[in-house]
């Protein structure tokens, strides 16, 4: 038998194209159902009050269920974060970027490595460390030593007021 | 599958097997012809099976009382325990089920290492096997996260965040399986779901493994191909069902014994908070039969290396019957395997132990060394002793070497022309 293109090859062809469109439009609903739903993306944005927080304290407040360090800083902390040489860095980034504002460091506290909530004064930096898998960052929450490949992400916020940071 | 012809005696037995031949395939499993020299290693097939029962009853029975919610979890399993009749053994049964489950499931793996019967033509009854292993890896980890306690969070955190090691996608992956931007109601019911749905999988997946056991039949102590039926056989019923029956009893008393007097030991007291977004428990562990692959993870010094590592330290089984060379199953007559076998014992226990232990100084090199050892085991020692070894005479037969002045003369010639180099 010799090999000819016949109709019957093209309503194959044209069957199956359709039959995949038709079955990717049945599986991506069933795939982006479990994408964070309209009432998880509604909760994006947060306003504290951190009249409160004398310098060398830290809070930890509730931002899309993962928790955020406010901590205003000393002046140690700070001189200590910014004499640091960004060669010496995993992960260089400028303090100066990092907080805006000298005085208050935002940032998640979510450890890069594996999402573990890092204890505030410990480590071999003065800053946090992690105790899963002993990550340790600096006074501007950079890493230093360990298993985390990137810095403490730094969310987007901004102050209402002197007082009130809003976050998202 | 079966080698003879079978004819229920009774007439509506006849007609019924005629339509739907159940009662072949129930004739096939009692006459089964069975390696009449396995010893009580080979008792742990039945007992998987137990274990694998046990949770999928004591299962169904929880969830009837539990509440996969973030909110009501952690209260609906304290009320599971303190209210519901009889609440706490059902729980206590299906918590240290698990543990018991993999208990058996290491033995079960380590005698088929020991005895090569992963090897041709075993090698799909392996790879099923393994593909279990790593549901049953799933389930018990999905379903710790289930009770919503501290390390149920934390180690949903954990775990979940291994695939934000993949490049470019992972972020996206990790937020796609929480259903949110951090471990919260989402991840816990969907958890619940699959929870549920994997032993089913691996219900259906017991029966495949059964099914490509059953034709080439069962290895056995000195890894030899045997005529079957024959004298080296006997028929699956009565025989290894008593010998399998009383080995389950034995076992039985272990998992009692945990139930009744320890019924915690092999769990984390953090477990007992209520999950806090806010606080990671000081030192987060998995659960014992995680430990070796979670030391693998922690030895490498970088995320995407670490992650890779812990999954080829599992996948690598998979290719194993391709990776040990040598033509000999059994370590019986592998004077080297056999010691490199318990090396790599030794090796994976001293890996759980420090799995347990914090990743720092001693403990950290000692995991490190460890890990190399464990990949060089599949990937260079087996390999190359297939080609270097010497192995010692194999008998031909089961019954050979026990009535030593066999009837056939060229068998015992053989024999000691094998001694003879």
């Amino acid at each position: 038998m010799e090999k000819k293109t016949k109709r019957r090859d093209f309503l194959f062809t044209a069957t199956y194209a359709v039959g995949a469109v038709g079955a990717g439009a049945v599986i991506w609903p069933m795939i982006d159902q479990m994408n964070p739903d309209a009432s998880v993306k509604a909760l994006a944005s947060t306003e504290v009050d951190v009249s409160a927080v004398n310098p060398g304290k830290t809070i930890t407040v509730l931002w899309r269920g993962k928790p955020v360090f406010i901590r205003r800083r000393t002046s140690e902390e700070i001189s200590e974060a910014r004499s640091v040489k960004l060669e010496d860095l995993k992960h260089p980034e400028k303090d100066e970027d990092r907080a805006k504002n000298p005085e208050w460091l935002v940032m998640l506290g979510v450890c890069t490595h594996l999402g573990c909530v890092p204890l505030d004064q410990k480590g071999d930096y003065n800053g946090w460390f992690c105790p899963c898998h002993g990550s340790h960052y600096d006074t501007s929450g950079r890493i230093r030593k360990g298993p985390a490949p990137t810095n403490m992400e730094i969310p987007e916020y901004k102050f209402v007021d002197a007082n009130t940071i809003k976050i998202g | 599958m079966s080698e003879h012809e079978y004819t229920p005696k009774s007439k509506v037995g006849k007609w019924f097997n005629d339509r739907l031949p159940l009662l072949t395939l129930a004739n096939h499993l009692t006459d089964y012809p069975t390696p009449k020299n396995l010893n009580y290693w080979w008792t742990f097939g039945g007992i998987l099976t137990f274990c694998l029962i046990t949770q999928i009853v004591t299962g169904l029975v929880l969830a009837m009382h539990y509440i996969a919610h973030a909110d009501m979890a952690f209260q609906s399993v304290e009320h599971i325990m303190r209210d519901v009749n009889y609440g706490w053994l059902i729980r206590y049964i299906h918590a240290n089920g698990a543990s018991m489950f993999f208990l058996a499931v290491y033995i079960h793996i380590f005698r088929s290492l020991f005895y090569g019967s992963y090897k041709s033509p075993r090698e799909v009854i392996w790879i099923i096997g393994i593909i279990i292993y790593l549901l049953m890896m799933a389930a018990a980890f999905l379903g710790y996260v289930l009770p919503w306690g501290q390390m149920s969070f934390w180690g949903a955190t954990v775990i979940t965040n291994l695939f934000s090691a993949i490049p470019l996608v992972g972020e996206g992956i990790v937020t796609w399986l929480w259903g949110g931007y951090s471990v919260d109601n989402p991840t816990l019911t969907r958890f619940f779901t699959l929870h549920y749905l994997i032993p089913f999988l691996i219900l259906g997946l017991v029966v495949l493994h059964i099914w490509a056991l059953h034709v080439p039949g069962n290895n056995n102590p000195i890894g030899i191909d045997i005529k079957k039926p024959s004298k080296d056989t006997v028929p699956f019923h009565p025989y290894i069902v008593i010998k399998d029956g009383f080995a389950l009893l034995m076992f039985m008393i272990v998992f009692a014994f945990f139930v009744f007097y320890t019924p915690n030991i092999l769990g984390h007291a953090d477990n007992y908070i209520e999950a806090n977004p806010l606080v990671t428990p000081a030192h987060i562990v998995p659960e014992w039969y995680l430990l070796p692959f979670y030391a693998i993870l922690r030895s490498v010094p970088d995320k995407l290396l670490g992650v890779i590592a812990m999954l080829s330290a599992i996948l690598i089984l998979a290719a194993l019957p391709w990776l040990d060379t040598s033509k000999i199953r059994s370590a019986v007559f592998r004077p080297l395997y056999k010691q490199f076998y318990w090396i790599l014992v030794a090796d994976v226990l001293i890996l759980g132990y420090v799995g347990a232990m914090p990743a720092e100084g001693l403990y950290l090199l000692i995991a490190r060394i460890a890990t190399a050892y464990y990949f060089l085991h599949f990937l260079v020692v087996l390999p190359i002793l297939g080609f270097k070894e010497r192995t010692t005479p194999v008998p031909l037969s089961i019954t050979e070497p026990i009535l030593g002045g066999s009837p056939n003369f060229a068998t015992v010639k053989k024999k000691d022309s094998f001694k003879d180099q």
